[in-house]
């Protein structure tokens, strides 16, 4: 076992901060890349005539999940030391609800929106302000809601754990789906470009 | 005759003249989604091998909420039970905080690919039927949500959807199915401002 090198003390916090800011580079760079700053090309996902978001973050999760299956596989990576936040369902649903009318509504999610703003996009400021609004706003009404923020506590529960499944399976199964996710993806994009042209 | 095509050809090279210096600046596509997907995938991938946790976004808008509130009502923030967690012993600054440094990388990363391709230049994202102020109203009414929903969530897209969704998380897969779905159930309302 040699990684998360952080996590074994191979650095401090203070050259953890340098790393963050490096990954953020490599993070922004590939969101702008993948026309993540372009409010309409993430909306166009909602009316299935550009499938970017769901073909970028499928790919980059099955890349990534493959990697840490792999190293952690041969001993390299000790998958323990990883931090996976703990599963509060109800909640999680219910703000993932709430954050998917946002992005429907606002054009942007959080990382995007920042990079949105890198490239001059108005909107996006004024998104920013209200996601810095939004907080504060949560912020001021946690006394109100802790009771449910604190609800339906999981612990720290993956798939596997759940389904009863091993790593692997879940992993294979994961790669399937996505698989047949970019098919339906690149047929609904031909169905709608032709949907278009006969407008 | 012979000025007429000479006329002729003198406005199709005057056209393609213009066609060429109007490609000069015109932004370069956007790249191919499956290699950006690869390379998002990769720097993920590092995130967890180097640091042993995730990317993010929301967070670090928090830790500057947080710092604005202890700011301006000090008393009040630290015995709030959300502001408070941010604040800590006190000893160390919210800001001088991991996805305080990231967030300010995925700025720098951003404007740099925008530079290189030619994609740095101002505007408002909206569709054609939509006024400036309002996409902006709805932009701040969405951030609002987004703010909201991902503090509620415990992190949004970035945080939960993709880094979960990479460790296999339960709860963040259940998250970015509930993204979808909130997403596409009120898109139709919504087609205003995009198409």
């Amino acid at each position: 076992m040699n990684a998360p090198f952080y996590k074994f003390d191979l650095f401090g916090f203070d050259v953890s901060l340098i790393i963050a800011f490096a990954i953020g580079i490599g993070f922004g760079f590939a969101l702008e890349r993948g026309g993540f700053g372009s409010a309409r090309i993430l909306a166009a996902q909602f009316y299935f005539t550009n499938m970017r978001v769901l073909k970028v973050m499928f790919t980059a999760i099955v890349t990534a999940m493959i990697g840490v299956f792999y190293l952690s596989y041969i001993g390299y990576l000790d998958l323990s030391l990883i931090y996976i936040s703990d599963t509060y369902i109800i909640p999680q649903i219910v703000g993932g609800l709430i954050l998917g009318v946002g992005f429907i509504v606002g054009g942007y999610c959080p990382g995007t929106s920042f990079v949105a703003f890198s490239t001059g996009k108005k909107d996006a400021i004024v998104f920013i302000l209200g996601v810095t609004f939004g907080i504060f706003v949560f912020g001021e009404l946690f006394p109100f809601i802790q009771d449910f923020y604190y609800s339906t506590n999981m612990g720290r529960v993956t798939l596997p754990d759940f389904f009863g499944l091993s790593y692997g399976m879940v992993v294979f199964l994961v790669v399937l789906m996505a698989l047949g996710a970019f098919a339906a993806a690149e047929w609904g994009e031909r169905v709608m470009a032709k949907k278009g042209e006969s407008k | 005759m012979t000025a007429l095509t000479h006329i002729l050809s003198k406005v199709k090279l005057h056209v393609s003249d213009n066609e060429h210096t109007h490609s000069h600046v015109e932004a370069k596509p956007y790249s191919n989604p499956y290699y950006v997907g690869f390379g998002l995938g990769l720097v993920l991938l590092a995130a967890f091998v180097i640091m042993g946790r995730g990317l993010g976004a929301s967070g670090a808008v928090s830790s500057v909420v947080t710092v604005g509130v202890n700011a301006v009502a000090p008393e009040h923030a630290q015995s709030n039970g959300y502001f408070s967690s941010y604040i800590g012993d006190g000893t160390v600054s919210p800001l001088k905080d991991w996805l305080v440094f990231e967030v300010l990388g995925v700025i720098f990363g951003g404007f740099l690919s925008g530079m290189l391709a030619g994609r740095v230049k101002g505007g408002v994202e909206k569709g054609p039927r939509v006024k400036t102020r309002t996409r902006f109203i709805f932009a701040f009414i969405g951030g609002t949500l987004m703010g909201f929903g991902a503090k509620l969530a415990r992190g949004c897209t970035s945080g939960q959807a993709l880094t979960g969704g990479a460790l296999l998380g339960l709860g963040s897969w259940a998250f970015m199915l509930a993204v979808f779905a909130g997403g596409y159930a009120v898109a139709y309302f919504m087609r205003r401002q995009w198409t």
